[in-house]
This record gives C-alpha cells, sequence and structure tokens, in this order.
C-alpha cells in the first residue's frame, strides 16, 4: 500500500520535473524564431538576431555545465579554477569545524543553564539578544579581531550554530521526566552517572534537533559568508561565476547547495531516529 | 512507647503562602516486615508523605527515623515504585533493573548484574521479555518491571505510590497476588499508597486512614486481624472481610469529611485510635471469637 503511494508520488514528481523544465526551455528558446518582419533591422540593432550566450541558459546549456562539472569534480586550476568537489570540500570543512566547535560549547554550557534555574535565569537575556543578530553582522568584527579570512568564516559559521544547539540542549535538559530524575535520585546515583545515562539519553532528541536546525542555518550561512570573504568554497564559486557571467555555472552551483544541504539534513534525521525514544 | 522499625513523628507539610498547612502533626510507625496500607482522598497529602518517606520531598516540620537513623535525602534503602513506573524508555527491561542493581551495587560485574537483575524480572513473570523496551509493554507488564527494579536492589523498606491505579481491574488482580506472594517470601517492610480498599485488605497489616485536606491528619490506625495467609480468591468468604471492608468504606464515603473539625480534635495525634473492625463480632464470628469483644468497634490507646 505504502510503496504503491511512493511510486505514484515519484511519478508525480517526476511529471513536475518535466513540466518544469518544459517551461524553461519554452520561456528561454531562441528569440530568432519569431518572425516579426518589420522589426528584424530593430532586432538586429538590439543583437537579438544572433544566437548568443546571454540572456536566461536554456536548461540544455545547464545541463552541459553539470555534465563538465560532475565529469571531473575534483580538478585544481590555480586559485580561480577549482572543481565543484573541491569547492564543495572547502565549504564542508568549514561548516564542520564551525559546527563542531558550537557543538563543544553549546552541548555543556546548555546543560548547565538546563540543569540550574538560576543560571537559566542569568543567560538568558544574552541569548535572547544575541540569538536573533545575523551572523553575518559578526563578519567586520571577526575579520577585524581574528585577521584571517578563513577563520573568520568558521567563527561565523560557529556563532550561527551555536543559538538553536545551546537553546534546544538547555530546554531539552531542563524539561526531562522528573520521575526519571527521582529514579535516579532514590538509586543514589553520582551526577555523572545521571547526566551520561539519563538526562542525556532523554534530552537527546531535543538536542538532536537543535543540532539539525543548527546545520541547517549554518549550511545557509556559509554561502553568504563564502561570498563576502572569497578565496575558496561553494558561495565564492557563485559569486566568481557570477562575475564571469557564467549563469549556467551559477544555476548549477545552486543546485549543488540545495542537493549537499539535503544530504546533510537527512544525515542528521538518522542520526535524530537513532537517539529517539518510544514511551 | 515501644520503638519501631521506621517512625514518623510530627510530620507536617505546608506550601509558602498563607495556605493551611496540608497535613500536620502526623506520627506513626512501622515495624520490620509490616506492609502498611495508607488510605485517604486525594489532597490529604498521602503521596507527599510518601515522597518525604524516600527522602525526594522535605517536611515542613517534622522527622522520619528508619532503622535509627534520621532520613535525609533519598538512599537506596527504601525502594520506590512509582505511580507511573518511571521505566527509562530508551531502555531494554533489563537494562532498567540493571541499572538499579548497578547503582546498588557498583563493584558487581556485567555477568552477575545482569543475573541478579534477570532473577528478579523471573520473579514478576517477565523472563520472556528482558530485552523488550519499555515502550513494547502493556501498563501491567511495565509496572512489573517498576516492581522488579525495587525489589531488586533489596531494600530495607519498600514505598509504593498507588502502583496499581492505572492498571485495570484484571491486571491489578494478577499484579496483587503477585506482589503478596514476594512479599510473604521475603518479609519485605512495605509502605503503599492506595484508593482501593480491597486491595487495602488484601495486602496490608495495618491501614492507615486520613482525614481530607487541609490539616489532613491521621484520623485512625485500622489493623487487618484477617490471618495473613489471604488470598484475593477466598479472602471475602471471611466473616471479617466485611466488617473490615464495610469500616472502610463508611470512613472514606461519611466520616473523612467531618474528621478535620470537631473529632480530630478528641483524639491525641500522638497516638492515633487503633480500630480492629474484623474482630467486631456484630454476627457470630468463629475465627475469632476469644479476642472479640462486644460494642461498636474496639479502641485501644497504645
Amino acid at each position: 500500500m505504502s510503496s504503491r503511494l511512493a511510486l505514484r508520488a515519484g511519478l508525480i514528481s517526476l511529471l513536475l520535473f518535466l513540466l518544469f523544465i518544459g517551461i524553461w526551455s519554452v520561456a528561454t528558446r531562441p528569440v530568432e524564431a519569431t518572425d516579426h518582419g518589420a522589426d528584424a533591422e530593430y532586432a538586429a540593432l538590439m543583437g537579438k538576431g544572433v544566437d548568443k550566450a546571454s540572456g536566461f541558459p536554456p536548461p540544455a546549456k545547464v545541463g552541459e555545465a553539470f555534465v563538465t562539472y560532475l565529469s571531473d569534480p575534483f580538478y585544481d586550476n590555480g586559485p580561480n579554477d577549482k572543481g565543484i568537489g573541491i569547492q564543495l570540500g572547502h565549504s564542508l570543512i568549514r561548516v564542520g569545524i564551525g559546527f563542531l566547535l558550537a557543538v563543544a560549547v553549546a552541548l555543556p554550557l546548555g546543560f548547565a543553564i538546563g540543569m540550574s534555574p538560576l543560571l537559566f535565569q542569568a543567560f538568558n537575556p544574552f541569548i535572547q539578544i544575541l540569538k536573533p543578530i545575523s551572523p553575518l553582522a559578526w563578519m567586520p568584527l571577526a575579520l577585524y579581531s581574528l585577521k584571517d579570512s578563513d577563520i573568520s568564516g568558521i567563527f561565523v559559521i560557529f556563532i550561527c550554530s551555536l543559538w538553536p544547539m545551546l537553546i534546544n540542549t538547555a530546554f531539552g535538559v531542563a524539561s526531562v521526566r522528573k520521575d526519571w530524575i527521582n529514579v535516579a535520585r532514590t538509586l543514589e546515583v553520582g551526577p555523572l552517572r545521571k547526566a551520561f545515562q539519563v538526562i542525556l539519553p532523554a534530552a537527546a532528541p531535543t538536542i538532536l534537533t537543535g543540532m539539525r536546525i543548527s546545520m541547517g542555518i549554518a549550511w545557509l550561512v556559509i554561502v553568504a559568508a563564502e561570498m563576502l570573504v572569497g578565496g575558496t568554497g561553494i558561495g565564492y564559486f557563485v559569486w566568481n561565476e557570477w562575475n564571469n557571467l557564467a549563469l549556467p555555472n551559477v544555476i548549477f552551483a545552486v543546485a549543488m547547495i540545495g542537493l549537499v544541504g539535503m544530504i546533510l539534513d537527512q544525515c542528521f534525521g538518522v542520526l535524530q531516529k537513532l537517539v529517539t525514544y518510544r514511551e | 512507647m515501644t520503638t519501631h522499625f521506621l517512625s514518623i513523628e510530627g510530620l507536617k507539610k505546608a506550601y509558602p503562602g498563607a495556605h493551611p498547612a496540608v497535613f500536620q502533626d502526623i506520627h506513626f510507625g512501622i515495624d520490620k516486615g509490616e506492609f502498611v496500607c495508607i488510605i485517604g482522598h486525594s489532597g490529604c497529602g498521602k503521596t507527599t508523605i510518601l515522597n518525604v518517606l524516600a527522602g525526594l520531598e522535605d517536611a515542613t516540620a517534622g522527622g522520619v527515623i528508619m532503622d535509627g537513623r534520621e532520613v535525609a535525602g533519598p538512599s537506596l534503602d527504601r525502594g520506590v515504585v512509582f505511580q507511573n513506573h518511571a521505566l527509562m524508555p530508551w531502555m531494554s527491561v533489563l537494562a532498567n533493573v540493571a541499572f538499579a542493581v548497578k547503582s546498588r551495587w557498583p563493584d558487581w560485574s556485567k555477568a552477575k548484574i545482569a543475573e541478579h537483575s534477570t532473577r528478579y524480572l523471573e520473579m514478576v513473570g517477565l523472563g520472556h521479555a528482558i530485552d523488550k523496551k519499555p515502550a513494547e509493554l502493556s501498563g501491567g507488564m511495565k509496572q512489573r518491571v517498576g516492581i522488579a527494579r525495587a525489589f531488586a536492589i533489596e531494600p530495607k523498606m519498600l514505598l509504593l505510590d498507588e502502583p496499581f491505579g492505572a492498571l485495570d481491574a484484571l491486571t491489578r488482580g494478577t499484579i496483587q497476588d503477585e506482589l503478596l506472594k514476594i512479599v510473604q517470601a521475603t518479609h519485605q517492610t512495605v509502605f503503599m499508597i492506595t484508593h482501593d480498599v480491597d486491595e487495602a485488605i488484601l495486602l496490608a497489616d495495618k491501614v492507615i486512614l486520613m482525614s481530607n485536606g487541609p490539616l489532613a491528619k491521621i484520623a485512625e490506625i485500622v489493623e487487618i486481624t484477617m490471618p495473613r495467609d489471604r488470598t484475593r480468591a477466598d479472602m471475602h468468604h471471611d466473616p471479617q472481610f466485611y466488617r473490615i471492608r464495610n469500616h472502610l468504606v463508611d470512613f472514606l464515603v461519611n466520616r473523612s469529611k467531618s474528621y478535620a473539625g470537631d473529632t480530630a480534635v478528641l483524639h491525641d495525634p500522638k497516638h492515633p485510635p487503633i480500630v480492629r473492625p474484623g474482630l467486631n463480632a456484630e454476627a457470630p464470628s468463629p475465627d475469632a471469637p476469644s479476642r472479640a469483644t462486644p460494642g461498636l468497634k474496639q479502641v485501644v490507646n497504645q
């Protein structure tokens, strides 16, 4: 029953995709095909009589970009010409380092804040003020004080991944069922064992949700951050191709950003399933 | 006055604010191997008393002394069976019990812990389900795991907070029988909250009746004088059964309300009246003719 549903949904997805490509082809077909007679001279003046690469690229052109880049994803011909795999790799490494640093801070701090109502109230105003700040607003400060564009990019990822994880960890820890805590108390369980064997598994689903949100935000932010700092990465690639006016490559890169983002999210989805428990 | 294994002295609980205390002047004792049930309407502070005994809550005044030492904070000496079983859903049934066993005997090997835990799970009839997660069990089975977990640490005393409240009548009966068997075999000292009069009569040696809150008190302590080897199947054939049952129901339905007022003043809270309605010979009783005394009920002050 559900496999039939999946099949039908897949068919509809395919149809939607073909429809999208179809509309795209029609909308971007070469203008010269239309015969306006009297306007031909005007059209020639405007440069529309010849088949030029300008204008929004048709699907075929973008398809070519897909083939070229995916057939050799890891080539490296100097600073401005690297394969898409290398660019994505740079972005993923930045996101990974920034994210892990955020985990290292958010988990212990979130634990402490979640366990202690005092700390929760003391930290809350700072979290509330810092949370809504666009991570890119930190960029000038980061560049000035860290004096390194690469580290600044990582810092921006760190700061944007921090809040959802911190808040979710604190919330998850604070809302562990009182019964489980009481069980641990009546069994005279030590603080470390209680933290790792009772509170952590109980709060894990909420913590993982925070991590998943953080990762989503980090992947959104890395593109913008790399457009600013330049050098390497998928964000830089997009900006570079825009400066080259190579729109097929930009569209290709946009699709890749979406694809990698989806894979990252799915990975966290799997992790989330692993720690989720049924009551 | 004899010293009890566990004695509660002058216990009082009041919450901040101008509200009257939930209960006050609570005195009673539990002897080793005794099974004591406490019955009262919601809001009389039964669960709070149990939590104070468990060390999970602090009383406003008064204290609890167990085995010559004051109860301060939770301890492995007192096993607790929680109302809604409180199993950790991410652990298997065995791991839930093993978690408790490991807390009690941290030096034991993994194999020994597993063996000990399995033995207690088999005792409650769950030997076949040790690898399941709590979510895969029925409500009755979950509560059995909770009971096995509490027994497995071999506490000096067992505290049960309405353990069968959420179960259907059939399941409740089966588990009551099992609990009865285990308690009779281990001579465990037990303090249990219940709403079920029949359950109290089946299991208890003494039933503590609480008047309604706020300012709840112990109204009476009812001794269940029926022979200890009672079973659910035939305890209602005992002529004492209905006398005790009527007495308890009568208290819950009629007298618990009025008790907070004038009647309560009449007795000394340090020595709440002990009654034995089972021995009251309204009808000729072949079981206990010698001890029966005339009158509505026998009141003894210790």
